[in-house]
């Protein structure tokens, strides 16, 4: 039988049953090819559930760096899970591998004649091995990986320094799960031919890459961002920000003298109360933010439009799910471009930056703090459940000790002092931003009302329509001065003079450079763009330009930022074609690139109908 | 604005402890009904905090959408105000005092705002036991939008056109007292004898303090037939107790015979003294706070005045062990943990 060879370039998928214990040791499978330097790029599939269904595990194993899904197949299925054999069977890719648990044993009709099958009796073993009913199950998922270890030929050594790691300070189960690894490594290689064709290698192309989930290093940049409050409420697939928040607060923001807290975050009873909390915070001049995800932002909209009239600084973090309503809670997509940029009723919008890793979840997280205090405005940051939820290799994050927060434009008690009359919406410097003070800091001047109704500079209430243009126009200055400010979109050049052009953002990244590399080889040439911030910068507009054929790829249905452009830069809709995937999974670079070529195909048998019309 | 306030004052007006007069607590002229009972609870709230000699910007009042929500625009311009959105204010409240414990928290809130709108975030402040004082100016009816029934409407109470309320009143005390308030009083807010002190004590309190203060709607229901009128609140309303407010500099010269008087020590040190306490009514009894205020409602009767206190409760954020020092004075030494640590934090992925 024909089989797959490969080393360091395939993609191996665990079926498990969710609520097993499997997702900590298939962690330990794609941590310890990571740790032979060997880029890897693990995705959870899992359900809206806590116990008994099927869920999926898939790691790209790529020495040539590219980490978005895949797509297609599996080389290596483990099917672990008999509710899914026949899924997980129709899986594997013709010469790949099926290792499954042959205590029982596998229906016949299932069986490939094009797939190597490996049966291994796990069950079997556990029940020998282990009589409490917990370790039966648990020690399941060790054994596996421990058979993997021989299969693939990953370093025992490294495993066994991952496992020691994972339990330190419980010394007492390193030995046991060692054991189990032990016992998997020595089925594998006394019962099949090890190594497999399909194998691992040490590499040195990891560097000092970290792999994290972004919702990890979105906690982390609130907290190095100086976020004090926090009003939360929990949702898929947003809810780890949050508790990654605390969970290094408790570390990091308790003052070592009096035990006391120097944050605090407050579980409200829903996603409104969770912004109001924020706002609440952010007028007192503290730094807050919150996360959610669509139907929180859905939930939310009345208040963000609140912050954005009267200029509260608010840091909001949508790790976006499928929609639309409840939607697929746990898959992956782009669909709330449209809902953030202009979220509540009126002429609202607002700042959005797209982080594309962990890396930048970090850093935007942290400028997100800057910019709202900057700007007076709510700044959403825009991750996804591909990015919040799973692990990725990643630059390592980074803090600059001389940075100072910017705490924008606020004026304390001498400066008021020294000010004739204090104006809360005077725009003084020309910019669109004016001066704001915080409650209790002067005992005569500076006192305002904040509120969501129209008012004069002095922030008197009115309903005047000139009164109530001049404002709104200052905040339209406003946002062309954040265009200024919010971080500019990265372009990579094949050369001078390319027609085509990419634009994309968030975690289609992933799925980019691979993408190049396949037109390339097919003799297409393309420049690419990834944006990075909403409103878009002078930058984007000399891009679109600039290219004869711009594609917009995007994971939602309708061209959401496609649809931004057109209408934030005045562009002909016919200008900018889209690329769209959202069927809940990430998108990948075998579909950008083959929509591309269908496009680019359709476009020149239009251009050549034309011409032989014209003639 | 068309009209100005005059700042014409009396030179012989009397000042307090800071040296500023009551005049120093007022806010802009109101632009609600005249007679509003809202209006009446401004002034009482001036008053409050001018004897309390509260530093008026150290004062922050915030509240909803409403009649009653436009009223923090007039008491206290030296304080910063926070008009929202309808039914969120607690919200509001809550990341604020949360971001600096050192103000004192006015929410004002009216009963559309509070028991039909806001009602979940009501709930959940008050079980948060947010240090604040929460005002209701309970009129039972929705002004700004001239004249519905509202969630705290009583079953039978007779609209402007003469249409009965079929559904049953909320009754935002008993809520209170149930979800986990630690002061809950009702007033009227025509009795500024009975609500001044109640104010003084509720603003000396900490936790969450509230207050239900009936407060007529003059254009909208304060007809015959209304349940909320001026003439029928006067001629239904008990008092639990009437309340004396002593403040922690002033002796207490008198004795308080038992039976006949009550004295409460707040947590400043201030004394809450409760004199002609009908039925022996023990205002730190949870369960026969809601028992007595359903006996007077059984009756007819609205019973006001101190219903409940505990003052020994923990606010929100002794629950939580926050700095003493307020959040939003902590600078990047306090915030950020610096780049050493990061790369600690870097190490533990790799």
């Amino acid at each position: 039988m024909h089989s797959i060879k490969s080393v360091n370039e395939f993609v191996i998928r665990f079926a498990n049953v969710n609520g097993t214990g499997s997702a900590s040791a298939n962690l330990l499978f794609a941590k310890s090819l990571f740790r032979m330097g060997i880029p890897v790029s693990p995705r959870n599939v899992f359900p809206s559930n806590i116990q008994g269904m099927p869920t999926w595990y898939e790691v790209r194993v790529s020495e040539k760096g590219y980490l978005g899904r895949r797509g297609g197949g599996a080389d290596i299925v483990v099917a672990m899970n008999a509710q899914s054999l026949a899924q997980d069977m129709r899986n594997v890719l013709p010469g790949g591998y099926f290792l499954y648990d042959s205590t029982k044993p596998l229906d016949p009709a299932l069986v490939r004649s094009d797939v190597n099958i490996l049966g291994m009796p796990i069950s079997e073993i556990c029940l020998r091995e282990y009589t409490d009913p917990r370790q039966r199950q648990l020690f399941k998922n060790v054994i596996y990986v421990g058979a993997l270890a021989a299969l693939l030929d990953i370093e025992f050594e490294v495993i066994k320094g991952l496992i020691a790691d994972q339990f330190k300070g419980k010394e007492k189960l390193i030995i046991p799960n060692i054991y189990a690894l032990e016992l998997g490594h020595q089925y594998a290689s006394t019962n099949f031919k090890c190594p497999l064709d399909v194998r691992v290698k040490r590499s040195d192309q990891v560097g000092d890459k970290i792999m994290l989930d972004g919702n990890t290093a979105t906690g982390l940049g609130a907290i190095y961002g100086g976020a004090s409050v926090v009003g939360w409420y929990p949702i898929t697939p947003s809810t780890s920000v949050v508790e990654k928040f605390m969970q290094y607060a408790k570390r990091l923001r308790i003052d070592p003298a009096t035990g006391q807290a120097n944050y605090a975050a407050v579980q409200m009873e829903d996603e409104l109360a969770a912004i109001g909390c924020v706002i609440g915070a952010a007028w007192n001049g503290a730094r807050a933010f919150t996360a959610t995800s669509g139907p929180g932002v859905s939930l939310m909209t009345e208040f963000l439009g609140l912050a954005y009239f009267a200029e509260v600084p608010v840091v909001l973090v949508n790790v976006q799910r499928a929609g639309p309503s409840t939607g697929m809670p746990t898959r992956t997509q782009q669909p709330d471009i449209t809902a953030c940029a202009y979220a509540s009723h009126g002429d609202t919008k607002h700042v959005l930056l797209f982080p594309s890793s962990p890396k930048e979840c970090f850093d935007m997280t942290a400028d997100a703090f800057d910019l709202a205090e900057r700007l007076q405005t709510p700044v959403i940051v825009m991750s996804d459940l591909e990015l919040g939820m799973n692990d990725h290799l990643s630059e390592p994050m980074q803090w600059d000790d001389e940075r100072r927060y910017d705490r924008g434009k606020v004026l304390n008690e001498e400066q008021l002092d020294e000010i004739e009359r204090f104006g809360r919406y005077l725009d003084v410097d020309g910019d669109g931003i004016c001066y704001r003070t915080l409650p209790g800091t002067h005992a005569e001047k500076g006192s305002f009302f904040t509120r969501g109704t129209s008012r004069d500079r002095y922030a008197v209430y009115s309903e005047q329509g000139d009164v109530y243009v001049d404002n709104v126009d200052r905040l339209t200055h406003k946002f062309k001065t954040a265009a200024t400010l919010v971080p500019p979109a990265k372009i990579t050049r094949q050369g001078k003079g390319q027609k085509i052009g990419l634009i994309y953002y968030g975690t289609t990244a992933a799925a980019i450079s691979e993408t190049v590399d396949t037109l390339t080889e097919k003799g297409i040439k393309v420049d690419s763009l990834r944006v990075r911030a909403f409103p878009f910068g002078q930058e984007v507009a000399d891009f679109i330009d600039s290219h004869d054929q711009v594609f917009v790829i995007e994971q939602n249905r309708d061209g959401q930022l496609r649809s931004l452009l057109i209408n934030e830069l005045e562009i002909n809709p016919r200008d900018l074609k889209a690329v769209l995937h959202y069927d809940g999974l990430p998108i990948t670079a075998r579909f950008i690139s083959g929509r591309i070529e269908e496009l680019l195909l359709d476009a020149g048998n239009k251009k050549s109908t034309r011409n032989v019309a014209s003639r | 604005m068309s009209y100005q306030k005059s700042s014409f004052r009396h030179p012989n007006l009397a000042v307090n402890d800071l040296g500023l007069t009551h005049r120093d607590y007022e806010g802009s002229l109101s632009t609600l009904c005249s007679g509003c009972g809202h209006d009446s609870i401004g002034a009482s709230i001036v008053q409050a905090c001018h004897e309390l000699s509260l530093p008026p910007h150290k004062i922050a009042k915030l509240s909803g959408i409403g009649c009653s929500s436009k009223a923090p625009t007039y008491f206290l311009g030296k304080a910063h105000g926070f008009n929202s959105v309808h039914g969120r204010m607690p919200s509001i409240v809550t990341g604020a005092n949360m971001a600096n414990r050192d103000l004192t928290y006015i929410g004002m809130s009216g009963d559309g705002d509070t028991a039909a709108i806001g009602m979940g975030q009501f709930a959940h402040v008050v079980r948060r036991r947010l240090n604040m004082l929460y005002v209701v100016a309970n009129n039972g009816v929705y002004g700004l939008t001239k004249g519905q029934t509202s969630a705290t409407s009583d079953r039978g109470s007779k609209s402007k056109g003469g249409e009965e309320n079929l559904l049953e009143g909320i009754d935002l005390p008993t809520l209170a007292i149930q979800l986990g308030a630690t002061f809950v009083a009702r007033s009227f807010s025509g009795d500024k004898n009975q609500l001044v002190p109640l104010l003084k004590a509720a603003l000396s309190h900490r936790g969450f303090a509230f207050i239900d203060v009936l407060s007529p709607c003059v254009t909208f229901n304060n007809h015959n037939g209304s349940t909320k009128s001026y003439d029928y609140v006067r001629d239904h309303i008990q008092t639990a107790s009437v309340t004396d407010y002593v403040p922690v500099k002033e002796e207490i010269t008198t004795a308080c015979p038992p039976g006949v008087c009550r004295d409460i020590c707040l947590h400043d040190g201030s004394i809450l003294r409760l004199n002609s306490v009908a039925e022996n009514y023990d205002p730190q009894d949870r369960a026969e706070a809601i028992a007595a205020i359903e006996r007077h409602k059984a009756k007819g009767e609205i019973l006001t005045g101190l219903l409940y206190v505990d003052p020994a409760a923990e606010d929100l954020h002794e629950v939580m062990q926050t700095s003493h020092r307020p959040l939003n004075t902590l600078s990047e030494s306090c915030l950020c943990p610096g780049n050493d640590r990061l790369q600690m934090i870097n190490d533990s992925f790799r």
